[in-house]
């Protein structure tokens, strides 16, 4: 329980600089939009964060989903379960994840764990609706095709059922994989080194802010990109469509 | 063993509930904090830069949606838009409007409004493009324009999508306005930033307290939804809901 890294930061002096040499240190003392040669020696700081944000959003996004899909799966059958838990997770949702982490320190303290059950319960609810929706929107034809040839309940969930849902549980996937993301460079305030700590640390000095910042977001896309291209592997007969937010 | 876990976890509640309605003095020594004075400041400052940054986002956003979605046009935009909206990390638009732009309040009210406006740019189009063409032919056969189309069918219609998308933003808004604290602005952001002066009272009081200006915005707006909704429209739905 110690102070950690959180602490109030003064703002003006706190631009920490390293390799003050030649054209590096006049672009870095100015405090330019964007030091290249600066970006180049000093990559090797953001490989960690880089990392680390990465596992823990994949970590993350991975537990929402067990747990989504397990409820999902439940309220299949028992529909009342639906408004329940969509009123829960949108509660959870509801509260700034800043705000969760320091209610679970007293709880679970500050570090992984916590930044684990953050994230994941931040995706719950995206991924929960998206199987929901999918699986109610599965043709009637299609499920009366599948009985007709004498599948079980259970073999026709597996087997007609949630492949045909594909689509819309990848899309909730792809929302709820880009918002972890952002949402998880937060997680420096939870003592994880993710790309927040480089952003935290040095928060006036541009360069810095500029690779921290294209960094998380280029995860984002690139994570996007990925799911994307597994829907389309995963389910050729239907083009992925744009998805809103409603 | 658990129970000694239990009574640590809520004695640092407690603590907190202290936090929040007497003042102390603080980890640092010297200076007194907490205390209904200190709470009632900082929950002020919170609630001015969400409303402003709100109400810059909405007036940004919600004439953009309604027209394009009133058009049926840009569709591609006003979806990706939201998307990309999603993909900003928070702390990282904090940090680059300190370091670019500058601090104070009207620097991070524009900054705030940027997490504002994809939700309810992408909200709005929706719910007016989303509008049945048949209510919007009807509208025009009773010799509505333009205007007036938008105004008494399509915005009235849309209330229930709108209003997601504006609860979606004003809470990303709020939730952001704890990171205001590294630009210059005193918010409740400070008590959970300020650990060394505040202590793990002082810290989770912050917690509870931006949890519960969350869920209270959050109750409002679907309050206001509701003032909103078309009257029909709350029937149409609760007679959906019971069939």
């Amino acid at each position: 329980m110690t102070a950690g890294p959180v602490q109030l930061a003064p703002l003006a002096g706190q631009v920490e600089i390293h390799n003050r040499t030649g054209e590096n240190a006049s672009c870095v003392g100015q405090n330019k939009v964007f030091c290249p040669s600066w970006a180049f020696d000093n990559f090797d700081r953001y490989t960690t964060p880089l990392v680390n944000q990465l596992v823990l959003v994949l970590v993350a996004v991975a537990i929402g989903f067990a747990v989504a899909f397990a409820f999902a799966i439940l309220s299949h059958r028992q529909r009342w379960l639906v408004p329940t838990f969509t009123a829960a997770t949108g509660v959870l949702y509801t509260i700034p994840s800043l705000a969760f982490i320091f209610l679970l320190l007293p709880i679970t303290g500050l570090g992984w764990t916590t930044a684990i059950i953050v994230l994941s319960i931040y995706t719950l609810q995206i991924i929960y609706r998206n199987i929901v929706a999918g699986l109610a929107n599965v043709p009637a034809e299609s499920k009366d095709a599948g009985r007709g040839m004498g599948m079980t309940n259970r073999q026709l969930l597996w087997r007609v059922e949630l492949p045909l849902a594909l689509p819309e549980i990848i899309a909730g996937l792809r929302i709820a994989t880009v918002s972890t993301v952002a949402i998880s460079t937060l997680m420096v305030f939870a003592n994880v080194n993710t790309l927040g700590q480089p952003l935290y640390q040095q928060i006036d000095f541009k360069t810095n802010i500029v690779i921290a910042g294209v960094l998380s977001i280029l995860m984002a896309i690139v994570l996007d990109l990925l799911l994307l291209a597994a829907q389309r592997l995963l389910a050729p007969w239907r083009r992925p469509s744009v998805e809103a937010t409603v | 063993m658990s129970g000694a876990i239990n009574l640590g976890v809520l004695s640092v509640f407690g603590d907190a509930i202290d936090f929040i309605f007497n003042q102390q003095e603080a980890r640092t020594g010297q200076t007194m904090v907490g205390g209904p004075d200190q709470v009632f400041d900082l929950t002020g400052e919170h609630l001015k830069v969400t409303f402003l940054a709100l109400g810059l986002a909405a007036v940004i956003a919600l004439p953009i949606g309604v027209a394009l979605g009133h058009f049926r046009r840009g569709e591609a935009v006003a979806i990706s838009v939201g998307n990309a909206g999603r993909a900003v990390p928070e702390l990282a638009l904090i940090a680059f409007v300190a370091a670019f732009i500058g601090v104070g309040l009207l620097n991070v009210t524009f900054a705030l409004a940027v997490l504002g406006i994809p939700p309810i740019l992408t909200n709005s189009y929706v719910g007016v493009s989303q509008v049945d063409r048949n209510s919007v032919e009807a509208a025009r056969g009773m010799g509505m324009r333009g205007l007036q189309v938008v105004a008494r069918v399509e915005l009235p219609l849309a209330v229930p999508t709108i209003m997601a998308g504006v609860r979606t933003g004003a809470i990303n808004i709020l939730a952001t306005a704890a990171l205001a604290s590294l630009a210059g602005l005193s918010t409740l952001g400070d008590l959970i930033l300020g650990r060394n002066v505040y202590g793990d009272a002082g810290v989770v009081a912050g917690a509870i307290l931006i949890a519960l200006l969350a869920l209270a915005l959050e109750l409002g707006l679907a309050g206001l939804q509701w003032l909103l909704t078309p009257r029909g429209l709350k029937l149409a739905r609760a007679s959906a809901a019971t069939t």
